[in-house]
């Protein structure tokens, strides 16, 4: 059972090396995928889920005197990040166009930020964790400086230097984890540092957790560290957008849950208020700039940005259904999230633009894309029917129930949570305007001369967003398959 | 198991060789001359490995693991740099004025040979005298390297420029010394270590004193600022090869002698704090000034030499941590030194093959880089992501021990520093990687590299050895920790 872990890593790792090496490109890197997504459910089906805890667990000693692994595990969340992963690869594989020019090296550098999202997941070695959420920092800054569009060149580097500066102050803050036992209980081993954090060996610095939270909010672009996304998205590639939007964002929300969360109680306590302003900061800031925005793809580049701030909502709720509600969005987000930034490559695959007031009436000449956008749309937004719809529903209800008790700032009879849960509710009004909007402007209306020429969505295509899309139905219509895996983990991780 | 010395003599006895050999044998053999001098060095590597530890000369030499380490990273460096003059041999046939084409090459093998045998016994020189003896081996061998390409001016100014800061950061070394010799009354190190320890009031000042001009000789060799003014021009300067092996095997000499000198004044009292708290101010500007003047670089070597006075500063975060908590300290300066090595030769490999065939080594030469020649375009963005610090490369592990052992000593704001330098380096390191690939070719820029099996070898190698180490770091460790 534990070379099936491994298995999901080295596939699309080994593929990719073998694109660079000039195996055909896009065939080796689908089968590695697809494969990868069938061991994904595969380890689904073999792991119990109502025990909640890690499982098949292998690996080796790299370095003994510290205590530092190469070792792979799963509890249900990680196994719910991975499937998510393995999904959006496939999709993002999936709906590559032909590249003009280095079509192996595309591919390769997609892979690796697959391969990269997939190891921080299945990590339970902290330095690991770690070191595979790195692996995609170079192929994002290849795949936009080389294959973007508009301002990709600023684009590239505010989100590498941006993303790499985030990540090294995140590496401070976890060698402070490390550091925060006496020298012979020292380990990088995750599951270790859960249970001796629960002891009163257990003695961490007052730097460590706003270093944590600092830098996992770079990488999960929380306001006001968010500015490297909304433009690096706009202007990479479809695929990349979609796998970094959609799986390798959702790493510093894993890492909250992973790291902070079970170990640092107490910080998320002392910083509750911080974290709900920030959070509000994404949803209304961050969502009132959405509005603002001219463009698809810088649209959804921000709105991707504001859903976050539902998911810390969730986090600092404190309380199952709110983590539960946190987990299913980072899911449901991700894919919708995918869906959209490929149908909006699509979109610029045939007309060559991505203006808002440019397009016009796509839909009688694109139906099935406009029917798929919709459903996409309708998703973002967190209407019913759809994965986002159960997880908002579960966030505002962990968040206005939950919290902690002693909250000094209170208006009447509602504390500081519950005040952030009425203003955070305006974001799904918030949504529903830009998204709605935009698929108004893009698909309805009188049809533009210009487009009179374009194509509907070729079958092959149809694939990898009946994927996304119909995962995301599934996990609407029924919340409780997905919460009986990732349930019980989150139970054990709430203090 | 053989004596340590019997490396260093037969070190000598190679370089020996080949100067008879250059004198004795006709011109048109003298490739060969690198053949044998690669023959050889890889021979003592070998033997280096079958070494028993020992102290020579009643304490003039000591020969512990560590110093064998570095011997061995000494000769590893000069193997490289070996390979890397026979790539560069064109250019200095064509910028050494000779009577017969080739003549001069010989010199050029065999010199570096020498330096060799210096850094060797700077690696266990353990009194004053040693230390000052090899350290003016290798310095005055560098100054006939540096200046070797006597039809170039850039390589003649390099040669005045570091003979002249070489010189007066000697004297102030040897100054130095006469004081603590003044103070203490004695050369050997452990000796000192005893005398010092009982030394107090007005003397103390006066040992500090001392102490304080050694450091800067020190901070001479090993590129810390403020004492790194030399740098860019010399290592842009100089052939090629003598770049890589100034910026390797100086720096890694220069640290081990900056180990040992502080493994006496450290653990004293006062001046141990003193010491460190110097140390930390040397630091923090060597990681500001390297950083930040690497930024504008558009010359690859001297950006590579910018990067050079970086890597001291984070070597030197750890420095300041050996007076702390931290029990690896020097565990992880020999580790970032030893993958140090490995990323820097690899980025010279390349820049010696790529440059010779684009003639500049500029970074606008490389534009497109990665369409005509991806082999090397890789290897270089492998040099390139282990310079920055990506994981899974030995660059980035090294930084990972380092950040581990400052902020296990408290080191806090040194880490900051750290920090905002890691992100200066991914925007300078990338720079490279955006010519290769992002940008279009020049339209007449050569597409053809023709690459020696041998040095083709050696680039495979060292992107193993930089992905091996990365996430495997065992073998060094174990190396580290006899």
């Amino acid at each position: 059972m534990n070379i099936l872990l491994h298995l999901i890593v080295l596939l699309p790792l080994g593929a990719a090396i073998a694109v660079l090496l000039g195996a055909p490109a896009r065939k080796t890197s689908l089968g590695a995928s697809v494969t990868a997504l069938m061991l994904t459910i595969l380890t689904i089906v073999a792991y119990l889920k109502t025990d909640g805890g890690f499982q098949f667990g292998g690996g080796f000693s790299v370095v003994p005197e510290w205590d530092l692994k190469y070792f792979l595990g799963v509890d249900g969340l990680s196994l719910a990040m991975v499937l998510l992963s393995t999904i959006v690869t496939v999709a993002a594989v999936w709906v590559t166009p032909k590249v003009e020019n280095g079509e192996n090296a595309f591919y390769a550098c997609l892979l690796f930020i697959a391969a990269g999202a997939i190891g921080a997941f299945l990590s339970l070695d902290l330095f690991f964790f770690y070191a595979f959420h790195e692996l995609a920092l170079i192929p994002t800054f290849i795949l936009i400086g080389v294959w973007g569009s508009g301002e990709k060149q600023q684009a590239a580097w505010r989100i590498t230097i941006y993303l790499a500066i985030g990540s090294i102050i995140l590496l401070a803050g976890l060698i402070g984890v490390y550091l925060s036992f006496p020298a012979d209980l020292r380990t990088f081993d995750i599951p270790e540092l859960h249970r001796l954090s629960k002891t009163t060996a257990f003695l961490p610095g007052k730097w460590i957790f706003p270093t944590l939270l600092v830098g996992f909010g770079v990488l999960v672009s929380l306001f006001p560290f968010h500015s490297w996304a909304p433009k690096a998205y706009a202007s990479a590639p479809a695929p990349a957008a979609m796998l970094h939007a959609g799986v390798l964002k959702k790493f510093g929300l894993y890492g909250m849950l992973r790291i902070a969360l079970p170990m640092f109680p107490l910080g998320i306590q002392q910083y509750d208020y911080l974290i709900l302003i920030l959070l509000i900061g994404n949803i209304l800031f961050i969502g009132l700039a959405t509005i603002a925005q001219k463009q698809l793809d810088s649209t959804l580049g921000y709105s991707s940005v504001m859903h976050m701030g539902y998911i810390y909502l969730g986090i600092v709720s404190m309380n199952l259904t709110g983590l539960n509600g946190a987990a299913l969005l980072m899911f449901a987000h991700g894919l919708s999230i995918a869906a959209l930034f490929a149908m909006s490559g699509m979109i610029r695959e045939r007309t060559g633009t991505l203006e808002l007031s440019d397009l016009g009436g796509l839909g009688k000449r694109a139906p099935v894309l406009m029917f798929c956008f919709g459903l996409a749309t309708f998703a973002s937004i967190g209407l019913p029917g759809f994965g986002n719809f159960a997880a908002e529903t579960m966030v505002f209800f962990g968040a206005f129930s939950g919290g902690f008790e002693a909250n000094a700032f209170a208006v009447g009879s509602f504390n500081f949570h519950q005040i952030a849960t009425v203003v955070g509710l305006w974001g799904v009004v918030i949504s529903a305007v830009y998204m709605l909007r935009a698929y108004r402007k893009i698909f309805m209306g009188d049809l533009v001369a210009r487009w009179a020429g374009i194509s509907d969505i070729a079958a092959t295509y149809k694939i990898p967003l009946v994927l996304l899309i119909g995962t995301l139905l599934v996990s609407g219509l029924y919340p409780k398959g997905f919460l009986q895996l990732v349930g019980p983990t989150l139970s054990r991780l709430l203090p | 198991m053989i004596s340590p010395l019997v490396l260093e003599t037969s070190v000598l006895f190679l370089g020996l060789c080949l100067l008879l050999f250059e004198a004795f044998v006709p011109t048109p053999t003298r490739r060969n001359f690198g053949l044998l001098a690669i023959a050889g060095l890889a021979v003592v590597f070998v033997l280096s490995f079958f070494t028993k530890t020992s102290v020579q000369f009643g304490g003039f030499y000591v020969c512990d693991g560590m110093g064998l380490f570095f011997k061995q990273l000494a000769l590893l460096t000069t193997l490289v740099v070996t390979i890397m003059s026979m790539e560069y041999s064109s250019t200095i046939q064509r910028l050494v004025p000779a009577e017969k084409p080739g003549a001069g090459l010989g010199e050029f093998y065999a010199i570096p040979i020498f330096t060799c045998a210096g850094l060797m016994w700077m690696a266990s020189a353990a009194d004053f005298i040693m230390i000052f003896v090899s350290l003016e081996l290798v310095t005055i061998s560098f100054y006939i390297l540096v200046s070797f390409l006597r039809r170039s001016r850039p390589s003649l100014e390099a040669g005045t420029k570091y003979l002249i800061l070489g010189a007066l950061s000697t004297g102030i070394l040897v100054y130095g010394i006469t004081w603590i010799f003044g103070v203490t009354g004695e050369t050997n190190l452990a000796a000192i270590r005893e005398a010092a320890a009982e030394v107090g009031g007005k003397n103390q000042m006066a040992l500090l004193f001392g102490i304080v001009l050694v450091l800067i000789g020190l901070g001479f060799k090993i590129a810390a600022a403020p004492f790194q003014f030399w740098v860019a021009d010399v290592y842009q300067g100089a052939p090629t090869p003598v770049t890589a092996f100034l910026s390797v095997g100086s720096k890694a000499a220069g640290f081990i002698v900056l180990l040992r000198f502080l493994s006496v004044f450290l653990p004293i009292p006062v001046v141990g704090e003193k010491l460190t708290f110097g140390l930390s101010i040397l630091a923090f500007c060597t990681l500001i000034y390297g950083n930040f003047a690497a930024l504008p670089q558009t010359n690859l070597k001297r950006l590579l030499g910018y990067s050079s006075i970086a890597h001291a500063g984070y070597l030197l975060m750890a420095v300041v941590a050996l007076s702390g908590p931290a029990a690896d300290a020097q565990q992880a300066i020999a580790f970032y030194l030893a993958g140090y090595l490995v990323m820097t030769l690899l980025s010279f490999l390349v820049l010696i093959i790529a440059s010779n065939q684009l003639q500049g080594d500029d970074i606008s030469h490389f534009n497109g880089l990665g369409k005509r020649s991806p082999f090397l375009a890789f290897a270089m963005l492998v040099s390139m992501m282990s310079l920055a610090g990506v994981p899974f490369t030995v660059g980035f592990f090294g930084k990972f021990m380092v950040f581990k052992v400052a902020l296990e000593a408290h080191l806090f704001w040194l880490t900051a520093i750290g920090i905002i330098s890691v992100g200066c380096g991914f925007y300078y390191y990338l720079k490279v990687v955006k010519a290769m690939y992002w940008n279009a070719s020049n339209p007449d820029a050569a597409s053809h590299f023709p690459v020696a099996p041998i040095t083709r070898a050696t680039i495979f190698a060292a992107i193993a050895a930089v992905f091996i180490l990365g996430v495997y770091p065992a073998p060094i460790l174990h190396l580290l920790g006899k």
